[in-house]
């Protein structure tokens, strides 16, 4: 573990309600090492919401027999969150669709996998123990 | 989050406060699809008190405006803070729906 590194891990159920619980604890840890304002009210907030969303509404099909799994590691430097569920998984170049098109915009659907890359530095699909993971980086901003 | 709606006028004023998310979006769409059952066809999202929104957010903001115009009305957005706008720039939404500064510029634009 990096120096002065903390570690949040959660575990819970596929249940949307459980997801703020989640931001909130996370955003409090980067607020407790003074990430920019933006960062603690957009990007943090939102992509993560995005990843365990996705996670419990398309990875585990909101099956309340399947958790998901949050793990942060926060230091001075940066975020990286990793969220796991118990899906298939998916490619997550393949399936991140432009919604600014003209033919998109009006799409109810198809802008989470689009904000959380551009709303982290980086984000990246894993397979951990048989987990399907997206791995998100936000390098903190001064 | 909490939401009211209100009238000023023949606008139904839909005030968000907290954040707009997966958990809560049906609760705002219903309620301004019994507004708009009822016979509202101006409607104004006010975002002073909004924290922040995510994609689920954006898409029932999109789907509410396509159901009201398709009723002969219209839906329009006031008080954008700074990341509340980035979102709406980055998914291009700023193009789709008339934006103000404030609820009292939106009114006077309807």
């Amino acid at each position: 573990m990096a120096r002065g590194q903390r570690v949040l891990e959660f575990r819970i159920p596929s249940d949307v309600q459980c997801i703020e619980r989640v931001v909130e604890a996370v955003r409090g840890e980067c607020r407790r090492l003074a990430y920019a304002e933006h960062q603690l009210s957009l990007n943090v907030p939102v992509a993560l919401t995005e990843a365990i969303s996705n996670a419990i509404l398309r990875g585990n099909a909101q099956d309340e027999r399947k958790s998901v799994v949050v793990v942060a590691r926060v230091d001075a430097a940066r975020l990286v969150i990793e969220v796991s569920d118990q899906g298939s998984g998916f490619d997550l170049v393949a399936c991140t669709r432009d919604p600014t098109t003209p033919e998109a915009l009006e799409s109810e659907d198809g802008r989470g996998l689009f904000l959380m890359r551009k709303l982290m530095d980086e984000v990246e699909r894993v397979s951990k123990r048989g987990r399907n993971v997206v791995r998100m980086t936000l390098r903190r901003a001064g | 989050m909490s939401y009211s709606i209100s009238k000023q006028g023949d606008v139904s004023v839909v005030a968000i406060d907290g954040q707009l998310v997966v958990s809560n979006r049906q609760e705002l769409k219903q309620g301004v699809l019994d507004s708009l059952e009822g016979g509202g066809r101006k409607f104004l999202v006010d975002f002073t008190d909004t924290s922040y929104i995510d994609s689920s957010g954006l898409g029932v903001l999109v789907s509410l405006s396509r159901k009201i115009r398709d009723h002969g009305g219209e839906l329009r957005l006031a008080a954008l803070n700074d990341d509340l706008r980035t979102l709406f720039e980055l998914t291009k939404l700023d193009t789709l729906f008339q934006i103000s500064d404030s609820r009292e510029t939106a009114l006077a634009s309807f």
